[in-house]
């Protein structure tokens, strides 16, 4: 019987499935054919595997060869199949050892040539590998360090079909070849966020960008142009606490996903991502026809999405937001199935006041019509809006603001980052117990619980502005769990009437 | 004679006598008619065969297997047919089959042979 089987993995989103690859060899003319469900790329590894085998010196059969992808029902793309499908091919021809290739998981496309080239979603799939409980992984050379990632799992890094066919036991002589690698890139030092320090004056904005780190809120920050706001925004991430290993191997595996390179050291920062605000839906929350790629926010997991000119971007790639915003993961529902993606991010939002931009500013007047103001933060829709916690109004920075404001004062990122660091380790203790992590996430009735109210009589102000209707009873929740990061910056046990009137001062300082 | 036609005959040449070796009963050989040509008819017991042998003097350009293409296998089936109204049924053969013989013959080294019985 000339059967071998061997073993991959399929990814749809970020989750990895076990696939067998079988292998038959019959007697009849020479022939190659690929069955259970492979796309075009992958229906193309015939004539890659083919050929790659031969110029490796290694060549496969001259029978009829039938690859069979099991599950068959479960739709495979990409060029990942390639090594697994070259390995069942040798090992039903006994050139390598069946019950070796039978134990082993293979990643990897090919080249004409023989060698292996660094393929995409590497990481996620030695994930899927390892949670399946298998022990050894054998990938391209070009991305040994980014499976090296996964702990509890024996990666084996080889250069080409041979090298394979090799550690597998073929009797075969080593040939050296150069290996196929990705470009190499400086992977932190290539993200250039500047220092929170940078920041001149805009005091209130700079505590207010504390807050929504410390507290996880999505913030949205309103200004005219020059007010600094992608200046602010783009400091965010800088002041965030590094990633936890989880949340670090959702980011390279996402980097991974995408084509980008990953590097031999897990993430540890928090990535940024500022789509362009002609983005479409499918570029923000991802998409795709045959194969689901992740969009912006996915990429954001565990960062900070921030849409500059926040009215300019299409109303319908603003509301897919909603969902993520709402669950945290990210669904996408096609034709070939559906994919999760990590949609845990931290949202900045940027806009000017109105079209020309001027609209409330001292010193500048505005030019657009009432209506057109109210037109342009109108695009914004009330249901995303209401999961933004810290709405701050941007100023621009006059001279004599400037020189008053000097150097001092200023507040450093790592500075920032230690108070974060702080205050979020609090809320953590404080909310060891229940599912949530930062104050962003708790819900109205654990405010309201013995837990979770503030000091007696803090929220007299607060009071008064929802019976005369300043506010509403969403609004009266959100500024206690913002109140609650700000006694957490302070330190406070609980929030005091300070604390509770400092974030009335967040939420309504615009629109 | 061309080279490769020499080539060509060198094969079914080692191709036969490999086959009456096994016990086949050659009926015909290079049989030809408007549409094509059968290398070899024979008898394997109580199955009909006809042969396609391809000859090669090295795999440069691939294994002679790989030769045979869908084209040429859909003609040896015509071809088998045109044969046996030409010739009439053969006593004793009660199936048909179709081979296809590789005989890879290097320049002043002996061949060697594969054989692959009923390919459709």
């Amino acid at each position: 019987m000339h059967v071998a089987r061997t073993h991959a993995i399929a990814l749809l989103g970020l989750d990895g499935t076990v696939v067998d690859i079988e292998a038959d060899i019959s007697n009849n003319l020479p022939g190659f054919v690929l069955i259970g469900l492979p796309d075009l790329a992958l229906g193309q590894a015939r004539e890659r595997v083919r050929a790659a085998a031969a110029n490796a010196g290694c060549p496969i059969t001259h029978r009829k060869l039938t690859i069979n992808l099991s599950p068959a029902a479960l739709p495979k793309h990409g060029t990942a199949f390639d090594l697994g499908i070259a390995m069942a091919a040798l090992a039903a021809d006994r050139v390598v050892p069946a019950d070796s290739v039978d134990r082993v998981i293979h990643l990897g496309e090919l080249a004409l040539d023989g060698r292996l080239r660094p393929t995409p979603g590497i990481l996620p799939s030695v994930l899927a590998a390892a949670r399946s409980g298998y022990r050894t992984v054998l990938v391209p050379a070009g991305n040994a360090a980014e499976a090296g990632l996964v702990d509890g799992i024996e990666i084996v890094g080889v250069t080409s079909v041979r090298d394979a066919a090799i550690w597998h036991g073929a009797a075969l002589d080593p040939i050296e070849v150069e290996p196929l690698l990705l470009p190499p890139v400086a992977l932190e030092s290539a993200r250039d966020e500047g220092d929170l320090a940078d920041v001149a004056g805009n005091r209130d904005a700079v505590e207010a960008l504390q807050v929504a780190a410390a507290g996880g809120h999505h913030l949205f920050l309103l200004g005219p142009p020059g007010a600094g706001k992608t200046m602010l925004a783009s400091r965010l991430p800088g002041i965030l606490p590094d990633l936890q290993v989880e949340a670090a191997l959702e980011v390279s595996s996402l980097r991974s996903l995408s084509g980008l390179a990953v590097g031999e050291r897990l993430l540890t920062r928090p990535p940024i991502e500022a789509p362009h605000h002609t983005a479409s839906p499918a570029a923000i929350v991802g998409g795709g026809s045959g194969v689901l790629r992740p969009g912006a926010a996915a990429r954001a997991a565990h960062g900070v999405l921030f849409l500059d000119e926040a009215p300019e971007f299409s109303p319908h790639a603003l509301d897919a937001l909603r969902q993520p915003l709402e669950s945290g993961v990210i669904t996408i529902s096609r034709a070939a199935g559906s994919a999760r993606f990590p949609g845990r991010f931290q949202l900045v939002l940027a806009a000017n006041p109105c079209p020309c931009g001027n609209a409330g500013s001292r010193d500048q007047e505005c030019l657009c019509t009432p209506f057109a103001q109210r037109r342009y933060l109108g695009r914004l829709s009330g249901p995303l809006l209401d999961r933004v916690d810290i709405r701050l109004r941007v100023e621009r920075i006059t001279a004599a603001q400037l020189r008053a404001a000097g150097d001092g004062g200023r507040v450093s990122s790592a500075t920032a980052r230690g108070r974060v660091e702080r205050a979020r380790a609090l809320a953590r203790a404080r909310l060891r117990a229940t599912p949530w992590l930062v104050n962003a996430d708790v819900p109205g009735t654990w405010l309201r619980s013995p837990a979770g109210v503030p000091e007696r009589g803090a929220t007299a102000v607060l009071d008064r502005a929802l019976e005369r209707g300043g506010i509403t009873m969403r609004g009266y929740d959100r500024v206690l769990r913002m109140a609650w990061t700000l006694a957490d910056l302070d330190d406070a046990p609980r929030p005091d009437a300070g604390h509770v009137g400092r974030a009335l001062l967040l939420r309504r300082a615009a629109a | 004679m061309a080279a490769k036609d020499e080539l060509g005959r060198r094969g079914e040449r080692i191709a036969e006598r490999a086959l009456t070796g096994r016990g086949y009963e050659i009926l015909d050989r290079n049989w030809r008619c408007p549409e094509g040509e059968i290398d070899l008819v024979a008898r394997d017991g109580e199955a009909l065969v006809f042969i396609e042998v391809k000859t090669r003097s090295s795999t440069r350009y691939g294994h002679p297997f790989e030769a045979i293409t869908p084209g040429k296998l859909s003609r040896l089936r015509r071809l088998a047919a045109a044969w046996l109204a030409a010739r009439g049924p053969v006593p004793g053969a009660r199936r048909l089959r179709i081979d296809a013989i590789g005989v890879l013959a290097p320049r002043g080294a002996p061949a060697s042979i594969e054989h692959l019985e009923g390919i459709f």
